[in-house]
């Protein structure tokens, strides 16, 4: 990435693994949940958080030094809700069963932690490219954990990936069955859980 | 540190652009997001009168306009059965016309196969919404569908999955004497050498009050087109 100086690519970086959002931050738990039992869900919910954070990040960090103290939570959450009333009429208007399904989840995008957190902690002190590059990153961090969530789910919970079928009829007849709590958020949790203990193996993260 | 003016004065400014934004996109994506709500409640129509996509034939909005326009043809009927000759379905103003109801035939083979009848009430948590298909002797249940509902996935959320909704094919909601007598989700599963397996499907497992719900509601709904589905049972002889 010869695109971007060394400081850039560590702010795209980071959230990916390093200092994911989801799995260490244990920030946004509440919709990786609920968007997960399905594989093209989780994927729209990416993108649709991918779009809401860069984009805000952008937005604030060229306002950031317009913004006046006293008012400036308001004022990102302000740009934080249009863009996500934005991006819920897109989806209903071009992706109609896909929102039906996402229902409110998207509207709960303005709550999701990840979006103000990165507003307050990084857009407010960066400029705007830097800004957009950690709200790149974090979106990315947060919908590689909804994906891989999403897939042991779906796999697991249906056989399928992606709503085609992977797992043969032939298992099925044998003997096999589908496991319905992959199904129910305890699955997601169980998931989850899992894999933030290989992930925080593998950074070889310890706990005070 | 910015004064008074220069707050009230950006956060003014802010609110304008801003709302000026969200009004523009509100008014720009209107049509196709109307257009959505509509194929949906039209894909429902059609689910619950049994049609159903295929490879060669995937459902989008153009393909459901066309088997609507095609096959389903929309009649009002009134209080007492009559059909009021000239109105269609969106034409009925829910505000004023509270004794007007929409019934959508589906005339695909040529002759009546079938009516569908939207119907609403209140679950455990949610008011549902959905629409309710007879076959053309007036007194069989030819399937169910709900477009909107929330209730508990998993629980009462199951109503809108095929499983359950498979249930209620040919299932009767008129008794022998000829009585309206809906069609009841039970606990448990329907044994099937009782004399009531007629009129019951197998309920949903921890979701008592979105049956009792959906059994009253459906039963209230059967109510409204009673008078209709009594002149066609009559004409038929059933």
């Amino acid at each position: 990435m010869g695109l971007l100086s060394k400081k850039s690519q560590a702010v795209l970086n980071d959230p990916l693994m390093n200092n994911n959002p989801i799995t260490l931050q244990v920030l946004g738990i509440c919709s990786a949940l609920a968007v997960t039992v399905k594989m093209d869900t989780a994927l729209v919910m990416t993108l649709a958080v991918v779009a809401v954070l860069s984009v805000s990040n952008t937005v604030i960090a060229m306002l950031r030094n317009l913004i006046p103290s006293k008012v400036r939570i308001i004022v990102q959450l302000a740009v934080i809700a249009s863009l996500v009333i934005l991006t819920d009429q897109v989806l209903q208007a071009y992706m109609y069963d896909i929102s039906k399904q996402l229902s409110v989840f998207v509207g709960l995008i303005i709550t999701n932690c990840i979006v103000m957190g990165r507003a307050e902690a990084f857009a407010m002190q960066n400029g705007p490219w830097r800004s957009f590059l950690d709200g790149l990153g974090n979106g990315l961090g947060y919908g590689i954990i909804l994906i891989a969530v999403s897939f042991f789910r779906e796999l697991l919970g249906r056989g399928t990936v992606f709503g085609i079928q992977v797992i043969p009829d032939s298992f099925y007849a044998a003997g096999y069955e589908n496991m319905g709590l992959m199904v129910l958020s305890s699955g997601a949790f169980i998931i989850l859980g899992l894999i933030v203990w290989v992930q925080r193996i593998a950074a070889k993260i310890e706990e005070e | 540190m910015h004064s008074n003016a220069y707050t009230l004065t950006f956060t003014s400014i802010m609110t304008i652009i801003l709302g000026f934004l969200l009004s523009m996109a509100a008014t720009a994506l209107k049509d196709q997001q109307d257009l959505n709500i509509e194929t949906d409640i039209k894909k429902n129509i059609l689910h619950s009168l049994n049609f159903a996509p295929s490879e060669e034939n995937p459902w989008t909005p153009e393909t459901v306009q066309a088997i609507f326009d095609d096959y389903i043809s929309g009649i009002v009927v009134n209080n007492n059965g009559e059909i009021i000759v000239g109105k269609k379905p969106e034409d009925i103003n829910p505000d004023v016309d509270g004794n007007l109801h929409p019934v959508y035939i589906n005339t695909m083979s040529g002759k009546i196969d079938g009516y569908a009848i939207p119907i609403s009430g209140k679950g455990l948590w949610s008011t549902l919404y959905g629409y309710f298909a007879v076959e053309a002797d007036g007194a069989t249940a030819k399937g169910i569908t709900f477009y909107k509902h929330g209730e508990t996935p998993g629980l009462g959320g199951e109503v809108e999955k095929s499983w359950f909704r498979n249930n209620f094919k040919g299932k009767r909601f008129i008794d022998s004497s000829g009585e309206l007598i809906g069609i009841q989700a039970i606990k448990g599963t329907v044994d099937e050498s009782s004399s009531e397996a007629y009129h019951q499907v197998d309920g949903l497992s921890g979701a008592t009050m979105t049956a009792k719900g959906l059994n009253s509601f459906l039963l209230q709904d059967l109510k409204t087109y009673e008078p209709f589905f009594q002149q066609i049972r009559s004409r038929k002889g059933t």
